[in-house]
């Protein structure tokens, strides 16, 4: 699983295999190589050094979702949609680099929940939103009130002169 | 103010990623802040996320490192701000397995695992279960299985998948916990049915039965979860694989097919389609699930269909017609990937009319698509030109683009492979192929490839029409490419002075050349063949330009043998009859079946029979004509299995009998398999076998002594299995302590037939018909008779097989391909009897009807050798 910015530069990635892209220096190469095939056509899915690799983008960000050439496609599809849905509703539906270099640590937190040792933990984002989603109230699911969005910047004010 | 613009400029070039320029040093001291007491949450979550991207950055840390910061974050554990708290578990889990001491936050993690908060529980779960090793296995066990069966799907999940991943630590870390799993498995939530359906299968893989009934009992209640079915699709198809029956698998898979979940009906489509023995009514269902995807709007899903398409296309052509129209209208997909498959798809099942327009489409996008789908193209094309040899032009210059374009080995292999191939098949293509050829190695930048075709190049070349035209070819290596190539090269030359007499004069102009070369290896060769072209006068000669391969070992203990004898006559290697120096790997391989990396079947034979000191001295001074292949004188589910490889010697024949035991609890002793040959076979040696136990092979031997009279060495005998038979405890293997008694086991019965007596020599370089006609001039024996062949040989092929099956013979000059059509056709065999005298035969088959009758003529030094083979034949 990976999310690449619009360099082909890693924001985030797990590989959960050992044995594919044993060192981080052919974990970069190969995400730098299925960047330069993908950023282009808009496909969806490619085969690349054998291993079946679904991918989606949104503004200067790329989602993958990677798995070996046997495995089912609509299932590391699901994986992928349930990552981006989940991001998405993170940030409230503005994926891009920054939003996401924001909320590192709740993208961290929800890439945990989806998938744990190459196991699927679960693939239903609302599910994934809850479980990480700790400010209930600074999440929400649907579109937000005035005062919602009042309230988030507030929030965000008072974040940043805490820093 | 200075700051302020440095910060929006940094802004700019980064993108404002706050992370960009972190230190490793200097983040592990901001981690010291986590001392701090109370606990800033928020400042700590920041920082802690800062380490996190780090390690995910492929930031390595050592293990000093990795522990303090280790232990700074267990500080955390102080605070109760949730993210910081679910924070410090990805830290624990990242830092584990970098860190020392990681056990000291077992009671922590226990503590939140058993807590209260629900939000807390799940994920302390897994974190505790990544630090855990199996000693501690059994403190938190308790707590596991209660996690199992907790009420909260997030707090199950996490514990189920936790216990998959024990099971790397202990291995029956499962099965302890089947039963709360199966309690799991009856959970409302469909993630939480996926995990444990995982669990319970990992607990039962071991034993087939269980998995049966587990399948079985899932079959009827049909999981909700669209994972567990995929799973459960995936247990039953591994099953089919192993068991015969499954009428009821196939069934359930079949009714996966109306599932409201894609996912479940492609893996339902997937599975039948892949099983092996799947005829045409078993995957038209699921070929038509497929072709319904091909329409989908979702390219992941066209891609899946199209996918699995392609892969039973090889199979069941006919099945995937249907899909014809479809796979037409994703020509032009968007996604290249897609589009490749479908065409190759189509490839394998269209019409020959097709073709054409199919090429021309492949062709505008096939740079753009990666070097994977290039050589599943060039494999659809390969398999094409077996079916329509007609079309060989239209895709010969298809691939000979392809050979210009850009591209890895990988991918230009399989292009020359699949030239070679069609030029192998197809008669007509050879010299458009050989053409194709020359020019790509005019511009080739791997080695490996380029010294192929230039061997390629010297053994067909010669046989075409215009040899001289690829002299020029070859010639431009020598002078442009590295030494291995030039190497190559100077071989082809002389291969191509050897075969075409008029060519002679010029090609020693152009090896004199060589032999002013700078590497040692080009000067050598080419000093080599420029002296043996020389003596052009004898065509026996012409195999030394392309010597046998020698079996290293072989060679050498023919020329220790020769040391040791007065040495009256020179030692001339083509004077040797090759059965007792040469060795050609790539011939024997054929029937291998244990693959030896570097020696080949006889020598690894030898190897092993030198090993035991009774036959060491039988075999010392004489070398293995041949071994022949495993040959059953069990059925396979017998008591005892004995499989025999006979080994032929010049003088004697080893018999070497694998024996295993398949009663547990039975311990054989003094195993010897009883040979009663007749009269005219003498038995030299028996080697048995001192202890048999169960399930581990032992070998025992027998060495007869062939009959001077060769009509007499074709035999049948009777064997019978004698052994000293002990009863046993089956789990121990110890027997008991009384006496053991004699038992026998009849055997089948063992044929000697002319082929083990008959090493096969293919394609050793020389032209058949000048060495026919020059033994025939030295005056070999020579008989000829026709006979019309048996009622179950109805085809030249059919002949051509049984045939050299028979004389254990091999063709030589590919005289064993016929073409398509022919009524006639001329088998040209080559072979060594034992003792090391040569055979050559050529077979005159015609067909009218579905009878052929053959008219076989056999030349050899020796008439008795001559006389056996005609009369066996009869």
């Amino acid at each position: 699983m990976a999310i690449l910015d619009n360099d082909g530069n890693r924001i985030l990635a797990k590989y959960y295999d050992k044995n594919v892209f044993p060192t981080s220096k052919e974990q970069k190469t190969f995400e730098k190589n299925l960047f330069s095939k993908t950023h282009r056509a808009n496909a969806e899915i490619i085969m690349l050094d054998g291993l079946t690799c679904v991918y989606r983008s949104s503004v200067d960000l790329f989602f993958y979702v990677m798995g070996s050439s046997h495995e089912n496609e609509l299932i590391l599809m699901s994986v992928l949609n349930c990552l981006y849905d989940s991001v998405t509703s993170i940030l409230r539906r503005n994926v891009e680099k920054r939003t996401v270099l924001d909320s590192l640590d709740i993208v961290m937190l929800a890439m945990d929940e989806i998938c744990d040792g190459g196991i699927i933990l679960d693939a239903d984002a609302t599910s994934v939103v809850q479980r990480v989603a700790l400010r209930t109230d600074d999440i929400p699911l649907g579109e937000q009130t005035v005062a919602q969005v009042l309230q988030s910047a507030k929030e965000q004010l008072k974040w940043s002169l805490l820093k | 103010m200075i700051t302020f613009k440095r910060d929006k400029k940094e802004e700019e070039d980064g993108g404002g990623n706050p992370f960009q320029n972190l230190e490793k040093t200097t983040v592990l001291q901001e981690a010291r802040t986590f001392n701090n007491t109370p606990v800033n949450p928020r400042k700590c979550a920041h920082i802690l996320t800062k380490i996190l991207y780090l390690l995910n950055q492929g930031e390595q840390l050592g293990t000093t490192e990795a522990t303090e910061a280790f232990f700074a974050m267990t500080k955390l554990f102080q605070s109760r701000d949730v993210i910081l708290r679910r924070l410090v578990y990805l830290g624990i889990k990242e830092l584990s397995s970098l860190a020392e001491d990681v056990i000291i936050v077992t009671s922590s993690l226990t503590k939140d695992m058993t807590g209260k908060e629900d939000l807390y529980r799940a994920a302390a779960i897994r974190a505790l279960c990544t630090i855990t090793d199996s000693s501690m296995l059994a403190a938190i066990e308790r707590y596991m299985k209660q996690a199992i069966i907790d009420r909260s799907p997030a707090v199950s999940s996490a514990a189920l998948v936790s216990s998959l991943h024990l099971t790397s630590v202990s291995s029956d870390v499962a099965r302890r916990w089947a039963n709360e799993a199966q309690e799991a498995l009856n959970c409302d939530n469909v993630m939480v049915q996926y995990h444990a359906l995982g669990v319970l299968y990992q607990a039962r893989k071991a034993d087939k039965h269980a998995v049966i009934k587990l399948v079985a009992k899932l079959m009827r209640t049909s999981p909700k979860s669209p994972y567990a079915a995929c799973m459960l699709i995936r247990m039953a198809y591994k099953l089919l694989d192993e068991v015969d029956e499954g009428e009821e698998l196939i069934g359930f898979i079949e009714s996966c097919l109306r599932h409201k979940s894609e996912m479940v009906v492609y893996e339902a489509a997937h599975a039948l389609v892949n099983l092996g023995r799947s005829g045409a009514r078993e995957i038209g269902p699921a070929i038509s699930v497929l072709q319904l995807f091909c329409g989908s709007p979702k390219p992941a899903l066209r891609f899946a269909a199209v996918r699995t398409l392609n892969k039973v296309a090889m199979s069941h052509p006919a099945a995937v017609t249907a899909c014809n129209l479809d796979l037409e209208n994703l020509i032009t997909d968007s996604n290249r990937s897609i589009a490749t498959l479908a065409i190759t798809t189509l490839l394998k099942t269209g019409a020959e009319s097709s073709v054409d327009r199919l090429m021309k489409q492949i062709a505008t996008f096939v740079s753009e698509i990666s070097d994977e789908f290039k050589v599943v193209v060039v494999q659809a094309i390969r398999a094409l030109c077996q079916k329509f040899p007609r079309k060989h032009a239209v895709l010969m210059n298809f691939l000979s683009a392809m050979l210009r374009d850009e591209g890895g080995l990988e991918y230009k292999a399989a292009i020359a492979d699949t030239i070679i191939a069609v030029m192998e098949g197809n008669a007509e293509a050879k010299e458009a192929g050989l053409a194709h050829l020359c020019e790509f190695i005019e511009d080739c930048e791997h080695i490996s490839l380029a010294v192929r075709i230039l061997h390629l190049l010297g053994q067909e070349g010669p046989t075409s029409k215009q040899p001289s035209r690829y002299i020029r070819f070859i010639y431009n290596r020598v002078i442009l490419e590295s030494a291995s190539v030039r190497a190559a090269a100077v071989t082809a030359l002389a291969r191509f002075a050897a075969a075409c007499p008029p060519l002679l004069p010029n090609v020693l102009v152009l090896l004199s050349r060589c032999q002013l070369d700078s590497d040692d290896e080009v000067r050598d060769r080419a000093a080599y063949y420029c002296t043996i072209l020389q003596q052009q006068n004898d065509p026996t000669i012409l195999p030394l330009i392309q010597p046998p391969l020698l079996s290293i070992p072989t060679l050498g203990r023919a020329l220790k043998n020769y040391m040791e004898t007065p040495m009256e006559d020179s030692f001339d290697i083509s004077q040797i009859p090759p059965a007792q120096t040469v060795e050609e790997p790539a011939q024997v391989e054929v029937h291998t079946t244990i693959k030896q990396p570097r020696l080949t079947r006889e020598e690894s034979f030898i190897e092993k029979l030198s090993q035991i000191p009774q036959l060491a001295k039988i075999i010392q001074d004489t070398s293995l004509l041949k071994s022949t292949p495993v040959f059953e004188l069990t059925e396979s589910e017998t008591e005892y299995n004995v499989k025999c490889i006979k080994h032929t010697f010049p003088e004697y024949l080893i018999l070497q009998f694998d024996c295993v035991n398949t009663l547990s609890d039975q311990l054989l002793e003094d195993v010897v398999v009883a040979v009663e040959p007749p009269e005219s076979y003498s038995i030299v040696c028996v080697v048995p076998c001192p202890r048999l136990s169960y399930n581990e092979p032992g070998t025992t031997y027998t060495v007869l002594k062939y009959p001077k009279d060769l009509e007499a060495s074709l035999v049948t005998i009777p064997t019978t299995l004698r052994f000293m038979a002990r009863d046993c405890d089956p789990t121990t293997g110890i027997p008991d302590a009384e006496q053991g008694y004699h038992d026998e086991y009849m055997l089948e019965d063992l044929e000697i037939t002319i082929a083990d007596q008959i090493r096969g020599v293919g394609n050793r370089g020389m032209d058949f018909n000048t060495v026919w006609d020059t033994y025939a001039a030295k005056g070999y024996a020579k008989l000829g008779e026709t006979f019309s062949l048996g009622e179950s040989v109805t085809s030249l092929e059919g002949a051509i097989q049984s045939l050299t099956e028979f004389l254990g013979l091999e063709a030589v000059e590919r005289s064993n391909k016929v073409q398509s059509g022919a009524a006639a056709h001329i088998l040209l065999l080559s072979g060594v009897f034992r003792g090391g005298k040569e055979i050559l035969a050529r077979a005159r088959l015609a067909l009218s009807g579905t009878q052929v009758t053959m008219q076989l003529s056999v030349l050899c030094q020796d008439r008795e050798v001559v006389d056996l083979i005609v009369s066996s034949v009869g």
